[in-house]
């Protein structure tokens, strides 16, 4: 890997990645990193991708983050979004301030709901992403106070929470990947258990383990985290003019 | 002779009482009534159950102690995630009652509210820990080949409901000129006919409103609206494009005050005093001293 490859970068590579294959849906990011991945798998290997300004526009050309030269291809206020939420055409990134082995998260509280230790977000839009479509997370700090053995609330459901309600429900439920500063997950398991996929450039398994507070799937071979090629990691650059990626993760 | 609804802040919430439901329009801090919930907090009125994509509104409502009982989607100022004072009102557990939907779930229940519906279905919600939270709600068959089981989002019916929009007529035809309407129709639609207050920046007439932009932009309809108040920086210090834009530095200040007993007092004694005239001078004033 050449030494000006950065952690940032590879994350947001793996942020691309999960929306690989994913043809013409709405490519939603929340917050810079996810935001990036949504833009670079657009700019590159996944052109038909719908992104957004993340206020009420869908973007059709390649926007640098805080760009302004913006060419506007569809009107997409709030309660589009919903309609494209519920009908199933989005693939959300959004963060999770803990997370089970089931993909089950939490961005609302920490402590009972009744009255959090910490008011958090809120369940936001998770019950309704994580029962509609694709939903995969990005965490900038892996720690066992995140990979927990029971999230506090559910605001996106996970494997087991979805198999509860039924055919119609698992066919839409899906967690692609979960991205975080170490590694890369799945669930495609038996189980639908987290499953390590690959992790990053200088991070051992055993980095992965003592971060995580449950059992994860971990095949024989684990594979290091791609870094970008050159002509990706130019198309960053373009992207991400400013470097505002490297402030996520470091 | 066409009905004149122009109306005051103080005359609008002069009609509200204590216990009523509330509904506030805009999100997050968008495109909020501001100027109507400050005018709220002028009288004694209490007790309120108050419906929103909650923001500073709702905020500000909690650290009064008017709030017996919340219905939110969220409550963020959205370049600063967490509000303070929603944060401290449920860490404290100083609201009575709270009902945490999923964002799309409370469209529903305003929509099934606005439609004369009972419910609305929806898979949103089912399975999560908003079900968990919300024991009352319940699900309904479908009554067709499937038989799926769905979430039953129950109508919310308010007694008031304040809505802020760019631009109206004096009858309430009302016209938003900013990218999103948010869920302001909806939020006039499920409220009992009385009591349904619009503010807007600036009164025009009929025809200068498509004198500004295409009619798609005429979402609210004067059979929607009660009162109209010209409330220019009304929607302060939320966004309200592209009138104004968001004040990131007075609400960075809010957030600071919200922090510490004693900034609080003070900020609530500069701004939140007097009327919303003295509300829009001291805001000026206080741009003057930190202008850099």
């Amino acid at each position: 890997m050449s030494t000006d490859i950065t952690l940032a970068d590879i994350v947001v590579i793996a942020a691309a990645e999960s929306f690989r294959g994913d043809g013409e849906i709405f490519a939603s990011g929340m917050g810079t990193i996810p935001m990036l991945g949504a833009r670079l798998a657009r700019a590159t290997f996944e052109p038909d991708l719908l992104v957004s300004d993340g206020e009420a526009f869908f973007v059709g050309n390649d926007l640098p983050l805080g760009g302004s030269d913006k060419v506007i291809e569809g009107w997409i206020p709030f309660r589009s979004v919903f309609d494209t939420v519920w009908s199933g055409r989005r693939h959300v990134m959004m963060g999770a301030s803990q997370i089970d082995c089931f993909g089950n998260t939490n961005i609302a509280n920490i402590g009972p709901w009744k009255q959090p230790k910490a008011q958090l977000l809120g369940v936001r839009g998770g019950p309704g992403n994580t029962i509609s479509h694709a939903t995969s997370f990005f965490i900038p700090k892996q720690s066992t106070k995140v990979f927990v053995e029971k999230v506090d609330m559910v605001s996106g459901l996970g494997y087991d929470r979805a198999a509860q309600l039924g055919d119609t429900v698992m066919r839409h439920h899906r967690l692609p990947r979960v991205i975080t500063n170490l590694a890369v997950f799945d669930f495609e398991t038996s189980t639908h258990t987290m499953r390590l996929l690959s992790v990053h450039p200088g991070v051992s398994v055993d980095d992965v383990v003592a971060n995580t507070g449950f059992v994860l799937e971990i095949g024989s071979d684990v594979p290091i985290s791609r870094a970008p090629n050159e002509s990706e990691l130019a198309t960053l650059n373009h992207l991400d003019p400013r470097g505002l990626r490297h402030r996520e993760v470091a | 002779m066409a009905t004149d609804k122009r109306t005051t802040l103080d005359s609008a919430v002069a009609t509200l009482e204590s216990g009523m439901t509330l509904g506030i329009g805009g999100w997050g801090s968008r495109r909020k009534p501001m100027s109507l919930v400050r005018a709220l907090l002028r009288t004694d009125i209490k007790d309120l159950t108050v419906v929103s994509y909650g923001g500073p509104d709702v905020g500000l409502l909690c650290a009064a102690g008017r709030v017996k009982k919340l219905i939110y989607g969220f409550v963020s100022l959205d370049s600063i995630a967490l509000e303070p004072h929603f944060r401290s009102a449920r860490q404290n557990a100083t609201v009575a009652e709270c009902v945490e939907y999923d964002e799309g779930m409370l469209q529903w229940a305003l929509y099934a509210g606005s439609l004369r519906l009972p419910f609305l279905p929806t898979r949103a919600g089912l399975g999560s820990g908003v079900v968990d939270v919300n024991p009352s709600l319940k699900t309904v068959v479908s009554p067709y080949a499937d038989a799926e089981e769905l979430l039953a989002v129950p109508a919310i019916r308010l007694d008031a409901a304040f809505v802020h929009l760019n631009r109206s007529d004096m009858r309430g035809n009302a016209q938003f000129l900013g990218p999103d309407l948010y869920f302001d129709d909806l939020f006039l639609g499920a409220c009992e006919p009385g009591r349904r207050f619009l503010s807007c920046e600036k009164i025009v007439t009929t025809e200068q409103m498509l004198q500004e932009a295409s009619f798609h932009t005429l979402r609210i309809n004067r059979s929607m609206v009660d009162g109209v108040i010209e409330s220019p920086n009304g929607a302060h210090f939320t966004l309200c494009t592209p009138d104004y834009e968001r004040d990131e530095k007075f609400q960075a200040a809010y957030v600071k005050a919200a922090g510490d007993k004693a900034e609080w007092e003070a900020f609530q004694n500069r701004f939140l005093s007097g009327t919303e005239a003295d509300y829009q001078n001291a805001v000026l004033q206080w741009r003057k001293e930190t202008a850099s």
